[in-house]
């Protein structure tokens, strides 16, 4: 069964320095209040897994966090570079950062291999690229039926899976709705996970039969965190803050302006404050 | 009516686009140009982002793969993994719309990486959906302003496969799709040559000189034996293209 915790608790005693951490949510549902508590928290040496790394992980590595990526696409989407993941591959700086690249295709892949069970996943894939030549975890292997030749990287194990969610309801059950992306697959391919939500109800009530709902008995940890994928979005609750993945680009492309944004917006701030960011946002609201 | 040379390529590569097909869309012009055929002559092309979103009708652009308009005006939303195993492996595409930042004579693409792969000299996104995009879908267009760093002799890497070394490298490979049929940039259109497939210029923007396609061009460029000029913008093109821009600017500057 999953505990109702504080995301301070949730993190502190679910993610150790070491660790390799999926925070998955493909543009939507992107679990930045979890992100930024892992900062707060100081957590080090982390392998941060994530189809694209977005301004999520341009925080969590510009603050140190990291010492390795696994990744498919590594931009701020529709805007240009994730500045501080570029310093840190171009430059080492804060620290060296080793990258394992793949595609889309092969981290959903292994993503759902991981979920499976099964060490490894099977795709059609790579044909062609120069992706192999610099990724030694990308095979080849030969189909024992047809004998087409197949890509094959090794499914993702990751130690602890961190996503948002819609809504629970008491029991920790979880719901999401609108871009799925992989979370489902994350959560179900690691050891464990945290799964912020935007609020706790007493029951789901009326919903489409097909619902996807992660029962609370495949998950670790449920904190609620209102407006905390901002500025990211949550279907039916806020829209994603374009405006401010533009504004990004500037804060995120010198040091000193990115160290004095996180001091000020993630270090001497708290998970409360993610519902004042969405104020604005709010879908009814329109 | 004037324009402007990315207004050409963006209607050029949105005319390229049929009612009937079904189309993978990468973000930024591949999106702009994807949408306009749907606003335009192909009112019920199938538009498919790789968030998910099967069958989608934005109003506005999407400033990311993943925007709610893009779910909220889909005919559905599946999961990443249903999305690259069923649809894109499983052979549902008829046609991946593609950019990138490097690109050479064989439409081969790179958005990894400039200079060498451990030490880069700029590190660009990386391959994200297009490795698979590239050999999986019907046919390949592709969309990109055209210059002498960007089309080069040789990419740096290759993150998606156009036809390799040319020839017949592709079905060596294995790969049973046709593979980059139409390069439009800002200044004409190119498509392969039937033997050497290296991306031969088939059609001249209105106004623009073989020489000024040489210049922004770092290989020496081949024309087709008959070379067209592309019709200029419609009045029609021009004004839903720009009405698109315009509360695509707006909803993204007030998102707040």
């Amino acid at each position: 069964m999953s505990r109702i915790v504080s995301l301070a608790e949730a993190v502190q005693s679910t993610i150790k320095d070491g660790d390799t951490v999926a925070m998955e949510g493909f543009t939507h549902l992107i679990p930045h209040a979890a992100g930024h508590e892992i900062i707060r928290q100081g957590k080090k040496h982390l392998t941060l897994l994530r189809m694209t790394p977005d301004l999520i992980y341009d925080q969590m590595i510009g603050m140190g966090c990291a010492d390795k990526i696994i990744f498919s696409w590594g931009g701020n989407p529709g805007v240009g570079s994730l500045h501080r993941l570029r310093d840190a591959i171009e430059n080492g700086w804060p620290n060296k950062l080793d990258i394992v690249e793949h595609s889309h295709a092969a981290m959903a892949n292994a993503y759902a291999a991981g979920a499976a069970g099964l060490p490894f996943t099977v795709f059609r894939g790579y044909i062609g690229t120069d992706l192999p030549k610099v990724n030694k975890a990308i095979k080849f292997i030969e189909c024992p039926y047809t004998g087409e030749r197949l890509a094959t990287i090794p499914a993702h194990r990751p130690d602890v899976a961190v996503i948002h969610a819609l809504r629970a309801d008491k029991q920790g059950n979880v719901l999401l709705e609108g871009i799925l992306g992989v979370q489902k697959e994350a959560v179900l391919a690691a050891k464990t996970s945290i799964v912020t939500v935007e609020e706790v109800v007493d029951d789901f009530g009326p919903r489409n039969l097909n619902a996807v709902i992660i029962p609370s008995w495949a998950l670790g940890a449920v904190a609620v965190v209102p407006g905390g994928a901002f500025p990211s979005y949550a279907q039916g609750y806020y829209k994603r803050f374009n405006a401010f993945y533009k504004q990004w680009d500037n804060i995120a492309r010198d040091r000193d302006t990115f160290l004095a944004w996180m001091k000020e917006n993630v270090l001497d701030k708290t998970p409360e404050d993610f519902a004042r960011h969405v104020e604005g946002l709010r879908t009814a609201a329109e | 009516m004037n324009y402007k040379p990315n207004e050409m390529m963006t209607i050029a590569a949105a005319r390229a686009l049929r009612n009937e097909d079904v189309t993978f869309v990468g973000i930024g012009m591949p999106s702009a140009a994807s949408n306009l055929a749907r606003l335009t002559h192909a009112p019920d092309i199938t538009l498919i982002y790789e968030s998910g979103t099967l069958a989608t009708k934005p109003t506005v652009l999407p400033l990311s793969i993943g925007d709610g308009e893009l779910c909220e005006t889909a005919l559905t939303t599946v999961s990443v993994p249903e999305m690259f195993r069923y649809w894109l492996q499983g052979g549902r595409i008829t046609v991946g719309f593609l950019g990138g930042a490097q690109i050479d004579k064989y439409a081969n693409l790179n958005t990894t990486v400039v200079g060498p792969y451990d030490k880069p000299k700029v590190r660009l996104p990386g391959g994200g959906g297009a490795p698979e995009i590239a050999t999986a879908c019907g046919e390949i267009f592709i969309i990109m302003a055209q210059s002498k760093r960007a089309f080069v002799e040789k990419i740096d890497f290759i993150t998606s496969l156009g036809y390799g070394e040319g020839g017949d490298h592709r079905e060596r490979l294995g790969v049973k799709t046709k593979g980059p049929t139409k390069l439009v940039t800002d200044l004409c259109v190119f498509e392969p040559d039937p033997v050497t497939k290296e991306m031969t210029v088939t059609s001249i923007h209105p106004g623009v000189t073989r020489e000024q396609i040489q210049d922004a061009t770092g290989w020496t460029v081949k024309y087709a034996a008959n070379v067209a000029e592309t019709p200029a913008p419609t009045e029609k093109e021009l004004s839903v293209l720009r009405e698109l821009h315009s509360r695509t600017a707006k909803a993204h500057g007030d998102a707040a």
